[in-house]
């Protein structure tokens, strides 16, 4: 990475009327030629035309140019225009965005700043080079783990794109939760009659049928090693153990319901109150029929039981409305003379679901009732449910012969609730394996360097996948134990590279929202393959090639890269010396932003380059009154809000100078104290937001510097500088308009603590 | 003039977050992909969103990373200004004829903003849904991709216009483009043509189109975005100042005479718009009425906090009319339930309107089967046309992007069956 011979940069800058007219443009090639050494200077009237781009193509092959540093637009303003093939660098400096529109035209500051913007890229540029990609044998094989709905449509999908699958199922036999159910809701038009189930036996037998699918039934997993591309699999077969490779994992495990023991109050072990999960098993069974062996005459569902409530269920698993109208249908069909009635809070039924519903409405034998549940008694074979009815906000009683109550789904990855299921068959009770476990404390949190707790790993504990992770055996969770992750942009964006949730187990949804999710997550699980075998990483910067490299004869132990990662891509070894696994890597940078003796470079983004960068800018004497500022800027979001507010022409701070990084993870405190030695008078690190709406796409990078900032603050303690020369802040996108007074307030509040008394030294 | 026939793995139509994750998905997994979008930019509806339930986070950072995926990505051909014409046979050799209308501009690194604003000549802007007009010579919004500016079509043969842009000091300035067509052959079509809001102006006694502080949902999202009309602050386009705001459940949805299905992320957009009153107008109060409040999954969590709230109030209820009274807007909701009526008079009434899909309102050349509401009838296994999100059913930006990212595996068993 050091500068070597080879290193020949060509300097293009732009040279229209807009730029020549606001900045000295021989000035700058002076920089460029005298004092960065630049091979070659350029001006150009267009640099983005066909004629500019051949020209820097020809001096390429004439100088022999490795890198080229081309002043004009950002690179958002010309896809794809200035490629060279990949021999060559090319670095793009944001001229008009960050001087031309943004600063006074011919004033001495914005020649400055154009000129230190020249300095700074060439000077970067120069300990930049084209990452080799580290392309892997990958096995072009998918795990999918749970037999159920999700997990067959992602075999058959994955199958279907010419990638064979291994499926492996804990119970039995293929079709999870919805081969025991016999009726489904409706998916086509005109969406008011139920379907019957035959549905998962289809799948089944086409996944039966196909032979790039190996189903393993009564099969788990024990332990996953290695990273995309080349997970090594450990799997249980009724006590034999069993291995196989595998490129990349969908998680399908999907769910059980809710424990129904819990809700005493609403009946649960009274006579003739059963959860809808074991009416299901009443109509599979071929009758519905009260303790004492009669028919029913009325039934009652109380629907969000243990749901949308926070002493069970906080969130509304979104089926069980539907499910209620399903079974009440099922029971009008074999019982025309039963009344039903549904007690719930909001009938939740959206798209076209609205007209099943409609249809219910429809049906005299149906009575709904908004209310919320009171208490439940039984008397003389009848239950009487008491309720206060929300509408008209008095208390009713509702008498029924048989009670449902709709309980909601838990996904498998939390141990929270045990597992509860009709029938009882020994797959379906509780894992006492898991419960004690966690009770003996042997299930890991992660902890941050702060001794925080993160929730990292699986949060409740559950253990399906085993994977040998220093940061933990499962997907980590977001929310109520489901292994999510961003979830409204970026369904897949999962936080085990090559690892995808699909089905209930990631968020509660129904047979056919399954189908959905399993098409996508089979989809990253192909992609997956076909990106790692190129070297590339996957989203969010998909693609990339370069790939953190470890000096590891410097290194100290002191495991804050493998702690910090947010993908778990490093392990260890029994020293604490990080073991990198590339594929799982999503070149973020956390790591060479945490290590303190900067021993973590990529090819292309580097500490010596940000070093460089802050060396290049001339900062002047104190007496000059030009003070100078910093800010690392996260490319993902407040580098595009910049550019934003300069395409609208705001002003800017002329003390400002910009560094973009990868994420603010990404940020060395090295960088942050050579600033402050480089005499810089302020250092600002504009980042995403964090907590539990986070926007950071790299989960906690934005967090993380805001931690390690408190180290900062030490360093400046030390230094006897005032702790307002870091400061932190979170900018959206969309928050362009906010930046000019960001830096001004920032640099107002310097200009009281005053200059950087190390600016002179 | 007609380009060379090219051929494609994959042809979406669409270039909304749906069509945009569809292309840049099967893209990554191998597929070449064109995407058609009819209007100058990518982003469809979420571009004018302000932003997403329910991490009030803007649409415009994940577009953001989209864009660069796919600015970075040489196995897909985005044709913007463009609409698909005809489409002959069947995978693996489905003929696409594909018109690109012109943009009148050249790319340029030159930046018109400034010497935009002294443009004649303006148009209607669609964008913010007619609020507003805005140049003629325009850039279609702070994250328009591909980044260029337009020439609005409308404007093109105004003698003001033309003389004004021989002043042009970039030469970006194309007035003699012509429309062209493409021809592809691709081996499956998704189909990501989104929705359309509901017209308001058919809803009778809600007011809209003829009180002026009546508004729809999809409005209410422009004149909260920072790069809408007002730059985000919330006026009542009557210039009444806003103490009241009512949010209009299932205004013409749920209802036989209009949209017979719920669109699912009405009440979760209600629940949002209401934050945006909360942190511009913190004294304001806010009036929700619905029949059913359809917050599914982890959005419980998003409903409970703003129930909390003692500005906001849910009235169970179905809103019968909006009717202009001299102290403001009085919106009467009847509980169909009871029969009860209730009568809160607000300053500003914002209708949550539902999504109607775009096959509902306008012909598609997908050799598909729709239902009678407009909606792709298809169940998840591959085939030579496919909707996706939107087109299929009502459904939040999520749970569109999981379909979109599954299309791209359908795509990608198409292609590998060939």
């Amino acid at each position: 990475m050091a500068e070597t011979a080879e290193v020949k940069v060509g300097v293009y800058c732009a040279a229209d009327n807009e730029v020549a007219s606001a900045i000295d443009l021989e000035a700058l090639e002076k920089v460029a030629l005298t004092e960065m050494k630049a091979a070659l200077y350029r001006n150009h009237p267009n640099l983005s035309s066909a004629e500019s781009v051949e020209q820097i193509r020809r001096d390429i092959g004439e100088h022999g140019l490795s890198h080229v540093v081309i002043l004009d637009r950002s690179a958002r303003a010309f896809p794809g225009l200035f490629e060279f093939g990949p021999e060559v660098m090319v670095d793009l400096v944001p001229l008009r965005e960050l001087v031309i529109w943004t600063h006074d035209a011919n004033d001495e500051d914005t020649q400055m700043l154009a000129e230190d913007y020249l300095r700074m890229y060439v000077a970067r540029t120069k300990n930049l080079k084209r990452p080799e990609p580290q392309e892997l044998a990958v096995e072009r094989r998918v795990l999918v783990i749970g037999g159920g709905v999700s997990g067959m449509r992602s075999a058959l999908d994955i199958a279907g794109a010419g990638v064979p699958v291994t499926l492996v199922e804990k119970t039995p036999a293929l079709g999870g939760w919805a081969a025991k159910f016999t009726r489904s809701f409706p998916t086509k038009p005109p969406y008011d009659q139920l379907q019957n189930g035959d549905m998962v036996r289809e799948l089944a037998e086409r996944v039966n049928g196909d032979s790039a699918i190996d189903v393993l039934l009564d099969t788990r997993v024990t332990e996953i090693n290695g990273q995309p591309g080349e997970f090594e699999v450990k799997l249980e077969n009724g006590g034999a153990p069993q291995q196989l490779r595998a490129g990349s994992i969908v998680q399908a495990t999907g769910w059980r319901p809710y424990n129904p023991e819990r809700l005493g109050e609403l009946g649960y072990g009274k006579k003739n109150v059963v959860t809808n999960v074991q009416l299901e098993q009443m109509f599979a069974n071929g009758s519905v029929l009260k303790a004492d062996g009669t028919a029913p005459k009325s039934i009652a569902f109380i629907q969000c039981a243990g749901s949308r409530d926070k002493e069970h269920l906080p969130y509304c698993s979104g089926v069980c409305c539907r499910a209620s109208l399903k079974h009440a249908m099922q029971l009008r069909e074999m019982y025309p003379g039963i009344n039903v009635y549904v007690l719930y809070k909001d009938i939740r039924s959206p798209a076209q679901y609205e007209l099943f519903y409609q249809k219910a409405q429809d049906d005299p034998g149906f009575f709904f009732t908004k209310g919320e549940v009171q208490r439940v008694d039984e008397k003389d074979g009848v239950l009487a449910i008491d309720l206060d009815e929300t509408l008209l906000d008095e208390p009713i009683t509702v008498e029924a012969e048989m009670l449902v109550l709709a309980t909601g789904i838990v996904p498998t990855t939390s141990v929270e609730d045990g597992v509860f299921a009709p029938g009882g068959g020994e797959e379906n009770k509780p894992d006492t394996r898991i419960r004690d476990e966690r009770e003996e404390g042997e299930v890991e949190l992660e902890l941050l360097p702060s001794g925080k707790k993160v929730a990292a790993g699986a949060e409740k504990g559950a253990k399906i996948l085993n994977l040998t992770y220093r940061l933990g055996t499962d997907l980590p969770t977001l929310k109520y134990g489901f292994p999510d992750s961003h979830f409204i942009c970026f369904p897949y964006e999962t936080r085990r590279t090559g690892i995808f949730a699909a089905g209930c187990v990631r968020a509660p949804m129904d047979q056919a929202q399954a189908m959905m999710d399993a098409n996508g997550a089979s989809l990253k699980a192909v992609q997956a393959l076909e990106m790692t075998a190129h070297g590339q990483t996957l989203h969010p910067r998909s693609r990339d090639l370069s790939y953190p490299d470890f000096f590891l004869q410097r290194c100290t132990q002191c495991k804050r890269c493998t702690e910090d990662c947010p993908f778990g891509a490093l392990d260890e070894d029994e020293k604490g010396t990080p073991l990198p696994n590339l594929a799982r890597c999503r070149r973020c940078g956390t790591c060479m932003g945490a290590c303190p003796e900067r021993i973590v470079n990529f090819q292309n983004f580097n500490v010596p380059m940000g070093n460089s960068m802050i060396k290049a800018v001339e900062v002047p004497e104190e007496l000059e009154e030009k003070p100078r500022l910093i800010a690392f800027v996260c490319e993902n979001d407040a580098l595009p809000a910049l550019e934003i507010a300069a395409r609208r022409r705001m002003k800017f701070n002329p003390w400002v100078r910009i560094v973009p990084v990868r994420c603010l993870g990404s940020v060395n405190t090295v960088w942050l104290t050579n600033c402050l030695d480089a005499g810089f008078d302020g250092i600002m690190l504009l980042g995403c937001k964090h907590g539990d709406n986070y926007q950071c796409h790299f989960v906690r990078g934005s967090e993380l510097a805001e931690y390690r900032m408190e180290n900062v603050q030490e360093k400046l303690q030390q230094m006897q500088l005032e702790q307002e020369r870091v400061q932190v802040s979170a900018v959206a996108i969309d928050e362009w308009a906010s930046l000019p007074e960001l830096f001004d307030d920032y640099y107002e509040q310097i200009e009281e603590i005053g200059p950087n008394p190390f600016k002179d030294f | 003039m007609d380009e060379q026939r090219a051929a494609y793995d994959l042809l979406v139509v669409g270039g909304g977050i749906a069509g945009v994750t569809t292309a840049i998905e099967a893209a990554e997994a191998g597929l070449t992909v064109a995407l058609v979008e009819r209007e100058p930019s990518l982003g469809g509806r979420v571009a004018r969103f302000h932003h997403y339930f329910p991490k009030l986070c803007p649409p415009s950072c994940g577009l953001e990373i989209n864009y660069r995926r796919l600015r970075e990505h040489a196995n897909v051909r985005v044709f913007t200004l463009a609409s698909v014409e005809s489409i002959e046979g069947d995978s693996p050799e489905i003929e696409v004829t594909v018109c690109v209308r012109p943009r009148y501009t050249n790319p340029v690194a030159f930046d018109y903003g400034e010497w935009a604003k002294t443009c004649p000549v303006d148009c209607e802007d669609p964008f913010n849904y007619g609020i507003g007009r805005r140049k003629a010579l325009y850039y279609p919004w702070d994250n328009a991709y591909p980044p260029r500016w337009v020439v609005d079509e409308r404007a093109v043969d105004d003698p003001a216009f033309r003389e004004w842009a021989q002043g042009d000091p970039a030469g970006g300035i194309d007035l003699d483009q012509r429309e062209r067509t493409v021809s592809l052959t691709v081996k499956s079509v998704a189909w990501a043509t989104g929705w359309r809001p509901y017209d308001a102006s058919k809803l009778d006694r809600l007011g809209f189109g003829e009180l002026p502080d009546v508004l729809t949902n999809v409005i209410f999202e422009r004149l909260s975005a920072p790069d809408g009309p007002t730059g985000g602050e919330l006026t009542a386009p009557s210039g009444r100042e806003v103490n009241r705001v009512a949010f209009v459940q299932c205004a013409g949805s749920r209802d036989k005479d209009h949209l017979p299905y719920c669109s699912g992320v009405c009440c979760a957009v209600s629940l949002k718009q209401a934050s945006y009153v909360r942190e511009r107008l913190p004294e304001a109060e806010i009036h929700m009425f619905y029949i059913d409040v359809r917050t599914p999954g982890r959005l419980e969590d998003f409903l409970q906090e703003r129930e909390q709230d003692p500005r906001i109030t849910l009235h169970r209820g179905k809103v019968a009319k909006v009717e202009q009274v001299e102290d403001g807007l009085a919106v009467t909701a009847e509980n169909t339930l009871t029969g009860d009526r209730e009568t809160v008079t607000v300053d500003l009434v914002v209708l949550a309107t539902g999504m109607q899909p775009t096959a509902a309102v306008e012909k598609l050349a997908a050799r598909a089967e729709l239902d009678e509401n407009g909606f792709f009838i298809q169940d998840d296994e591959p085939a030579a046309h496919y909707g996706v999100g939107t087109a299929v059913r009502p459904l939040g930006v999520a749970e569109t992007l999981q379909d979109a990212t599954g299309a791209a595996m359908k795509a990608l068993q198409m292609a590998r069956r060939s």
